[in-house]
Parts: structure tokens; sequence; C-alpha cells
């Protein structure tokens, strides 16, 4: 480990991999410090991603795919299914542990360094500008500069604080989260099912992602308005001893999902924060692959002009945030206004447009349809369920 | 004060997301609230996911 670098990024998941690897690209010195002892692991994510979301930046292998998805289930509050196919792509459940560990790789390959057990206590600023980092790597403290840091700690980062960002997650946009890996299950091999309402999951909701081999990821997040009576635990727990009693639970996770808006301007002298950090996460599925690795690639790319341009200022990597701004950030805000409405829902509004969507014969349920046959059970709020349960 | 179970926490992180005081120091498995900087709201027992914080009366 050098004790200077252009760019330090802060974390090794797919948003601080595609940061470095694109930086790293353009000649520019990039340096990786993870805290845990290995990439991709602990794994906190349900798995699920998009393929054409994903081959905008790498062509999906093999040994990343665990189940091929090509329908989606959405369950009721009253058990009513409404089974669909997804029109005109897939999905994949990952084995994020692999994809994780072969972006880092790509990141080495195009030249960046990577150290775990790296854990970064502190900022080095100087005249109000970021300049590196203070860590521990295997334990002994270190002070590491870098003409930019690259924040991509997750959900939990201090990095962003540290530099004055204000990434603090309002408990009505944090989604709290747990997942069982489980074995011995009967489950169906290219569905992904979502379980909604609040005898599952009071303000979030459940899904059933398979795995392949009688294997799944079954998890939930609840709402942090909700959380506070029962937790994310106690209504897993619930679900698994009524639906899969015989299930072998092989791991648990947890985590915070933060369901907001972008962060307006996650960057400041010296510093920007990619991914979950600056809650780069579709706010109305909780998912956040796609958005941490699109703004990985963008943050890379910014980083790589402001060492070139010998440019680290607030001013110059604004233009970070406004490149995140078209590209994804204004339809996560929509999104956001429509999971609000959605929140809104009770049990007895999923109940009454389940109720209505299953009058379409399963042949017949493309997204259109659906939607025509249940504007009569809610009109205003329809799309947008559909939207969250199609993960648009 | 906010307490942590021994031998429960899984490191997720939730709850230095949410904490307003930014007193949790989380690193690969070790868990620590800075005492003197919390303000005992409480949000993080609640965002936790698998019931590993807890709040006591007992004064600082």
């Amino acid at each position: 480990m050098k004790s200077e670098y252009d760019v330090i990024v802060v974390g090794g998941g797919p948003a601080g991999s595609m940061a470095a690897k694109m930086a790293a690209e353009s000649s520019v010195s990039v340096c990786i410090l993870e805290k845990d002892r290995d990439i991709g692991y602990p794994v906190r994510c349900g798995e699920a991603v998009g393929e054409v979301g994903l081959r905008q930046f790498v062509e999906p292998r093999e040994s990343w795919i665990a189940a091929t998805i090509t329908d989606f289930g959405l369950i009721s509050p009253e058990g009513i299914r409404i089974n669909t196919p997804f029109s005109g792509q897939h999905g994949y459940i990952l084995h994020r542990r692999i994809f994780d560990y072969d972006l880092a790789k790509m990141a080495a390959d195009a030249g960046a360094e990577i150290y775990t057990k790296a854990y970064v206590s502190g900022l080095v600023i100087e005249d109000g500008a970021v300049k590196g980092v203070e860590a521990e790597y295997l334990g002994e403290p270190r002070t590491i500069r870098a003409k930019l840091v690259i924040g991509a700690d997750g959900v939990e980062s201090r990095v962003g604080r540290w530099a004055g960002i204000r990434t603090q997650v309002r408990m009505k946009d944090m989604e709290s989260c747990i997942q069982y890996s489980v074995g011995n299950v009967d489950v169906e091999s290219h569905r992904i099912d979502f379980y909604v309402g609040s005898p599952y999951a009071p303000g979030g909701y459940l899904w059933v992602f398979p795995k392949g081999d009688r294997s799944a990821n079954v998890g939930l997040g609840v709402n942090g308005q909700f959380a506070g009576e029962k937790s994310a635990k106690y209504y897993l727990d619930r679900f698994m001893a009524k639906y899969f009693p015989e299930a072998a639970i092989l791991t648990t996770m947890c985590g915070g999902v933060p369901c907001s808006q972008p962060i307006k301007d996650p960057s400041t002298h010296g510093l920007i924060l990619v991914g979950d950090a600056a809650h780069h996460v579709n706010p109305m599925t909780g998912g956040g692959i796609i958005s941490g690795m699109k703004a990985g690639w963008i943050g890379g790319q910014v980083a790589a002009e402001a060492i070139h341009a010998n440019d680290t200022s607030h001013h110059f990597l604004q233009r970070y945030s406004t490149r995140i701004q078209k590209d994804f950030g204004q339809t996560h805000n929509r999104f956001y206004r429509i999971q609000q409405a959605i929140i809104r829902l009770d049990d007895n509004d999923f109940n009454k447009i389940a109720t209505k969507v299953q009058r379409v014969p399963t042949s017949a349920r493309t997204l259109t349809k659906i939607f025509k046959a249940c504007v009569a059970s809610k009109p205003s709020l329809v799309l947008d369920v559909i939207k969250v349960f199609a993960g648009i | 004060m906010i307490h942590l179970k021994p031998n429960r926490c899984d490191f997720c992180g939730a709850c230095v997301a949410v904490c307003p005081a930014d007193c949790i120091i989380l690193k690969e498995a070790d868990f620590r609230i800075d005492q003197d900087i919390c303000i005992d709201c409480s949000l993080c027992v609640i965002i936790c996911p698998i019931e590993a914080l807890f709040e006591s009366t007992d004064e600082k």
C-alpha cells in the first residue's frame, strides 16, 4: 500500500468496484479500501437484478447466476395470487458473493489496488477539502493521501458525514430488512414472488427469490415508521413458520435499505459518494445493484476527468451530481413520489386490486391489460402498484 | 442508555444510517456506541431488523 493515490475508493461493493475500474482505465492511480475480510461477503442483498440493466456494464457470467427469472407473482394480504410473465426482458438472481468478487477483479485488472480489512476511521481534511483518509489496515493506523476520495461505503456511510454531506436516512425512508437463505423449499424456479400488505411486511414487501436446487432467498423489509412495534425478524419468522416450516435456514442476513430520493448533491471538495452511500437505490423496489453500478460508472469517469484536469473542487465535481440527476436521479425522484402513494394503500386496497386483476387470464396478463382491468378498483394508484411489482 | 445484546449483532449498519448523532462505530465485527455523544433517541433500537439493541433506563 502506498501513502498516496490519485483516488481512494472506500468500499468494495459493486458501486466501489465500478468506480475504481472506470477511474483506473483512465490511467489514474486507484486504491480500494474494504473494511471486511472478503470482497463480496457478507452478502446483504436479495440478489435480484434485471438482465438489461446489468448488460449496460458487463456481460453476465454463468457463474454469477443462481436462477433466471421469467415471471413474477404478486400475493395480496388475503392470499390472492397473481402470476404474470415479465414482458420483453428477464431477470437474474445472482450469487452476489461471486459477482462482487469478479467486479473487484475487473477493477484490479484495470490497475486498481485492493486492500481488505482496511477500515476507514476518518478523513484527512485540509483547507475545507478532503485530501485522503485515516485508516486502520490490519489493525495498524495509516494516513493515506488522495486527490479525490470516493465514498462507496454503503448505507452505513460515515465518509459523507465526515465531509459535511447529510447522509442520515429518515426513518420514514428506511426499510429494516432481514433475509434467510433457505434450503429444502419447494419454489417455482423461474418466478419471483412478492407478498404485499401489513400481514407480511408493513410499509414494505416480502420476497421469495429462487436460487435453484430447492433453495431461495426469503426476506422482507419493514418501513421504519412501522418497525417500532414488531421487528423485521418477527415478521419473517412468522412467515417461515406458516409457509416454509420445513425450510433449513442456511444464512441469516439483515440490513437497512434507504428508499429515499437520491442525495441531491453527493459531492464536496475532494469527495463524491456513490451507491447506497448516496441513497442510489430505486425507492420503489429497494433494488440498488444497477443504480449503484451506474453511479460508480459515472463517478469513476468524473474522478478521472477531475484528476486529469487537476481540479477536484466541489465546483468541478458537481458535474457528477448533474450526470446522476440526468441518468437515474430524476426517475428515482418520480419513483419516490409513487412509493409515497403506495405506502398509503391499505390491505383492503391491495385485496381489491388483486381480485380485479385475477379475472384477467394468465396468458393475457400483460402490464397494459392488468392496468386496464383494475383501473376501476383504484384508479389513481393502480399503475404505481403494477410498476412496483414489475420492478420497473 | 442504548445497549447491545451479546452475540446478536450482524454488523449490518442499519442503525448507523439512521443515527442522528453519528455515535455508532461499526467495523468488520465490532460494534460500539459512543455514549458521550449518544442522545438516547432509540432510532437504532427501532430500525434494528433482529432486535439486537435495547434501551435501559439507567443514567449515563
